[in-house]
């Protein structure tokens, strides 16, 4: 955690990942720029202002956890944790390659990686047995997990959203990247999930809504997880799939394909490089 | 002869590894009365955890509560736990080697009165297909007890498979169990009996009546379905140079299919399998189901006779 917080340093970042999110897919001929690109102010928020924790020491006893459930999404983790120097930045070269640590969907073979996920909606139940562990042993550290709409159609984290409003799990936050689009469309045509921010204070959550692109309005709301007491909370952040790149935003087609180099140089151009 | 339920077995042992263990927590899907968690409960209800009817979430709950160095057993039926919450035991559990075990009761056609939708036939397939997992089916409620401590000193996912009905104690207290290794009941010549879970007092059986015949079977209890003992299974295939199966599951992929594939690849014998026949079993007595399922002594001693018959020279 830092103490000041300089936002405009912190956008520069957010640039600078959404470049090299683009190149990475690029190189690897494959990936899922879509919703990489949506939530990169959410890992920067979390990275670089909220989480206690020590990229020299991934397995600090007292970190925060960091559980990424929508594993597709492995570009932005991949690129924060290289950033943050938990891996040196050329390993991101290697990503999808046979033998490379940087698995296509997010792998705990990576330094900094808590769980390895890919297949929809498991995230949220683990960082719920997480946060039991952590009231039974009674030690404080906070447990963060960020989920894809589209994989709220998946049941179980419904079971899980029960469960830690049961045990009072006040010591986990989600935050929705709320892109509102999905491999084939927007998640409105194949599932509605709305009222959704109704949907989550029906279940005895604590529910923020926040512009998932606007790094002030995210680190306030991680601060005001802090306060809430007896319940979980999940930050609603409203984003852009494939976010600052036209040709990507809101495009179901960007959810999993990557860029040629006519397109990656179009991109780049578009974001100021 | 004592009977016991293998749950029986579990649950007592369950309550001593919490004394001895603090860092075991226990996992419910609201079941802990049938698989006798609840004895568990009793004494340490700050680390029981009933999550309700939702499997899918016990189990990622388990991954969690390990990932922090807790030893979690979640418990349920074992149809729930492996059939509701596959996904999750393939990727949150097995892919990402968790140290959680599974513990799944109630499972063949033992079950009874309950009917087919709770008498889970298909869990050895299922679950000994996935890399990481060791797969338990203790024999009696003693070896139950010995699993339950042997998986708690091991790191990794495990799936222990339990029955309802209670059933003869065969085992004692002083045999040893070693996961991975399977143990010799009886020794014989003539041909060989695999058998795993309650079938093996029913292997035992079939074996006093074969000898009665003249024919000396070998019977060996495989109480670890994964990983398989297959030393002792070609070496019991060499010597006796036929093989009979026997489990309270499916014919195919469950003991029968892990023992073919064992002795296609090394020492191909006759084998002749003691298991339900590609279907769903029904409400009745256990005594009722096995025999209609032709899951008894008599059903083993004709399949050692047609394998007998199969016999090269």
């Amino acid at each position: 955690m830092q103490n000041t917080i300089d936002i405009a340093a912190l956008e520069e970042k957010a640039g600078l990942f959404r470049k090299e999110i683009l190149e990475m897919i690029h190189e690897a001929g494959s990936g899922h720029p879509g919703g990489s690109l949506s939530a990169v102010e959410i890992l920067i928020s979390l990275y670089y202002y909220k989480l206690n924790h020590k990229p020299d020491n991934p397995c600090w006893p007292i970190r925060d956890r960091f559980i990424m459930s929508k594993g597709h999404a492995s570009p932005v983790v991949y690129v924060t944790l290289a950033n943050c120097g938990y891996f040196p930045k050329a390993e991101l070269k290697r990503f999808r390659k046979l033998g490379s640590m940087l698995q296509g969907h997010v792998h705990t073979g990576v330094p900094g990686v808590e769980l390895s996920t890919g297949s929809l909606g498991q995230g949220l139940s683990v960082a719920g047995g997480i946060a039991l562990g952590a009231k039974i042993r009674r030690v404080k550290f906070k447990i963060y997990c960020v989920l894809g709409d589209g994989e709220l159609q998946e049941g179980q984290n419904w079971e899980a959203a029960m469960t830690a409003a049961q045990h009072k799990l006040d010591n986990i936050c989600a935050i929705l990247d709320y892109n509102k689009v999905q491999e084939n469309a927007a998640v409105a045509e194949i599932k509605n999930e709305e009222p959704l921010a109704d949907k989550w204070r029906s279940f005895g959550w604590q529910v923020i809504e926040v512009d998932g692109h606007n790094l002030k309005q995210l680190i306030s709301a991680l601060d005001e997880f802090d306060t809430v007491k007896d319940k979980p909370t999940i930050i609603i952040a409203h984003t852009i799939k494939g976010k600052g790149v036209s040709f990507m935003e809101g495009q179901p087609k960007w959810h999993g394909k990557a860029p040629n180099k006519e397109q990656l140089d179009m991109a780049l151009k578009e974001l100021g490089f | 002869m004592e009977m016991k339920a293998t749950r029986e077995g579990f649950g007592e042992a369950l309550l001593e590894l919490g004394r001895r263990k603090k860092k075991v927590v226990v996992l419910s899907g609201d079941l802990e009365d049938a698989t006798r968690a609840e004895y568990f409960k009793r004494e340490f209800p700050d680390r029981f955890f009933n999550l309700g009817i939702a499997e899918q979430d016990m189990l990622g709950a388990a991954v969690g509560l390990s990932l922090d160095g807790l030893i979690p057993f979640a418990c349920s039926f074992a149809v729930f736990l492996t059939n509701r919450a596959y996904g999750i035991l393939r990727i949150s559990i097995c892919y990402n080697k968790r140290n959680v075990k599974l513990i799944g009761s109630h499972a063949g056609i033992t079950v009874g009165a309950d009917g087919a939708t709770a008498q889970c036939l298909e869990d050895f397939a299922i679950t000994r297909v996935l890399p990481n997992i060791i797969v338990l089916s203790p024999a009696d409620a003693i070896e139950a007890q010995k699993a339950t401590y042997a998986m708690a000193d091991i790191c990794g996912p495990v799936y222990m498979r339990l029955g309802r009905t209670p059933f003869p104690v065969i085992t004692k207290e002083s045999d040893p169990f070693t996961i991975g290794k399977a143990n010799l009941m009886r020794d014989g010549n003539d041909v060989t009996i695999i058998a795993t879970g309650l079938l093996v007092s029913e292997g035992l059986k079939a074996a006093e009546s074969l000898s009665k015949a003249g024919i000396e079977a070998r019977v060996i209890n495989i109480h670890t379905i994964k990983p398989l003992d297959e030393v002792t299974i070609i070496d019991a295939a060499r010597h006796t140079r036929a093989i009979v199966t026997a489990e309270e599951h499916q014919i195919n992929g469950g003991l029968g299919g892990a023992v073919a594939e064992v002795l296609a690849r090394n020492e191909p014998v006759p084998l002749e399998m003691v298991a339900v026949f590609d279907t769903f079993g029904e409400s009745g007595t256990p005594e009722e189901l096995l025999k209609k399922y032709r899951l008894t002594a008599t059903d083993i001693v004709l399949a050692v006779k047609k394998t007998i018959a199969r016999k090269e020279g």
